[in-house]
């Protein structure tokens, strides 16, 4: 294993450290590894708290800023944070007006939230959760849930935060920002392709062996083993097969407009993430949808695992709208 | 059950995480993100530091599995945490507040209620590849020791022996719960770590229980 680390145990640590050396407009607390906006609790706004394991990087923390979330919480490397460090965050967030937790679908993230969120309604603060759960290699044909674990929470939590984010900030009840949040999750699907799997640091070894010419097909975002190993072929082939299964899944709509995703699983170079958004236009033209935005680049990342993950989202006025304010935080900014 | 034997099991359980450590990180590579002996070991190296000195005098057996298991929600994090410390904290409930007169029988009734809040929290049901999986067998096998004339020590025994059995049944099965669902029919042929977390558990109670 090569890593620029100090130790597995205090990675996330030095990481938070270093985080706040790069913003000082935010406050990141070393105790309870909760990032939240310098002005949290904005007085009058419904909070927008998420969180989850460390090693998504960008995902969550650096989604904390105006238009987005108001605190995000880490845990330990692919690990969910643990209920009292939850509570900190939404604690950090709630000006009164009550919180939304945007959770990932892992048993393990959602046990833990739903731990943190009976600890706040104890202290008499309202919260409401959207579970985020888009992956469509997880889920069947027909769209639903495949396996009682259900669909896994990947591509479309950058969504959800932002759309939720965009919502609070223009004031809006925790009823419509909830409402908001699990509208754009049900329009929303994501495939993910590894190419190499990644290395959590205090294991030391990668997750699973992968030969030179092969692929690894429907993985999620840690690390662990997809459905399915193939050979390697050209770009076009890899995304029309995983677009095929995101679209088969893809709720239908009124409107044909979409926000597409093409991201990195951590290193990639984001020279074969533009090829892989050509391709990707093009086969969403044929299945007659319009890309009405695009973010390319490492968004939610999986450590160092190879690989892109494609998200669709199907948008409609209500969501270009709020997609479109203005958003200041370290990895999304645009408008202001 | 006093609070001097529960000491000696945790102890005793963090021991054996610690030195299985390893091969539940091995278990959990194959069919989820290999982080599991890392996390297990960094919340029950936890409970023992907790468990250095000896609890003061008065405390109780309930009391103690209740602090470890609010220890173990706020250490090993992912769904380890909250399902393993939520057993915990079942199981020593029960020990503190039911009106069972009989020591043994009431530790039976409080590995049902451990074994319910896994049920309760995973949503889990027997053959989905879980730490149910072994608590399910592992709580009946104590109970039926019981009613079959066993002490508390060739219950425990059972116990352990169920729970040993629970994880090895775990092997063909494929899984329908947590990280591992994931994988669908390649989840088939691994044991899984959270039940064989679990087996470590029952293991390190029959080790208190003969050590006294």
């Amino acid at each position: 294993m090569k890593k620029l680390i100090n130790s597995a145990e205090s990675l996330t640590a030095d990481a938070l450290a270093g985080m706040a050396a790069a913003h000082p407009d935010l406050r990141i607390d070393p105790r309870t590894h909760v990032i939240s906006r310098a002005d949290a609790p904005v007085p009058g706004k419904v909070g927008v708290v998420s969180g989850g394991g460390a090693g998504h990087e960008p995902l969550h923390g650096g989604y904390v800023g105006r238009g987005m979330l108001d605190a995000a919480v880490v845990g330990e490397v692919f690990t969910s944070p643990t209920p009292d460090r939850i509570l900190a965050a939404l604690r950090a967030a709630d000006s009164g007006r009550g919180v939304l937790q945007i959770v990932k679908n892992y048993t393990g993230d959602t046990l833990n939230f739903a731990m943190a969120a009976e600890l706040a309604e104890d202290l008499g603060i309202a919260v409401r959760t959207v579970v985020v759960d888009d992956d469509a290699a997880t889920g069947t044909p027909d769209g639903t849930p495949g396996r009682s674990a259900g669909r896994r929470g990947t591509g479309a939590t950058v969504f959800v935060e932002r759309v939720c984010g965009a919502l609070a900030e223009q004031g809006a009840d925790l009823t419509a920002v909830a409402d908001a949040g699990a509208r754009v999750n049900a329009a929303t699907r994501s495939i993910a392709i590894a190419l190499t799997a990644c290395t959590v640091p205090a294991v030391g070894r990668a997750g699973f062996e992968l030969p030179d010419d092969r692929i690894e097909f429907g993985v999620g975002i840690h690390g662990e083993p997809g459905l399915r190993t193939e050979p390697l072929r050209p770009a076009s082939e890899i995304v029309q097969d995983a677009l095929a299964v995101l679209l088969d899944q893809l709720p239908p709509g009124d409107d044909d407009r979409t926000i597409v995703m093409v991201n990195g699983l951590g290193a990639t170079p984001l020279l074969e993430l533009y090829v892989v958004l050509n391709e990707a236009s093009a086969v969403l033209r044929k299945a007659g949808l319009t890309v009405a935005h695009t973010l390319v680049g490492n968004y939610v990342t999986a450590l160092d695992m190879a690989g892109v993950s494609l998200t669709v989202c199907r948008a409609d006025e209500r969501t270009l709208g709020l997609w479109n304010t203005p958003v200041n935080t370290p990895a999304l900014r645009w408008g202001c | 059950m006093d609070s001097e034997l529960t000491r000696a099991w945790l102890l005793n359980a963090a021991l054996l995480i610690e030195r299985e450590k390893d091969r539940l990180t091995q278990l959990d590579l194959a069919i989820g993100d290999g982080d599991h002996g890392v996390n297990m070991q960094r919340g029950f190296s936890a409970v023992a530091a907790g468990l250095a000195e000896p609890p003061p005098a008065g405390t109780t057996a309930g009391q103690l599995l209740v602090t470890a298991g609010t220890t173990l929600v706020s250490t090993v994090g992912g769904a380890s945490g909250p399902l393993f410390g939520g057993a915990f904290r079942a199981l020593g409930k029960t020990l503190d507040t039911a009106a069972e007169p009989d020591d043994t029988r009431l530790l039976a009734d409080g590995l049902n209620a451990a074994r319910d809040s896994i049920q309760r929290m995973g949503a889990a049901q027997p053959g989905d590849k879980t730490m149910y999986d072994v608590y399910g067998p592992a709580a009946e096998a104590f109970g039926h020791a019981l009613c079959d004339g066993a002490g508390p020590r060739a219950a425990a025994r059972a116990a352990a022996e169920a729970a040993d059995e629970g994880v090895r049944a775990t092997e063909p099965m494929q899984a329908r719960r947590g990280r591992a669902s994931y994988l669908g029919l390649r989840s088939v042929g691994h044991q899984d770590p959270g039940a064989a977390s679990a087996a470590l558990i029952f293991q390190a109670l029959a080790t208190a229980m003969e050590a006294q």
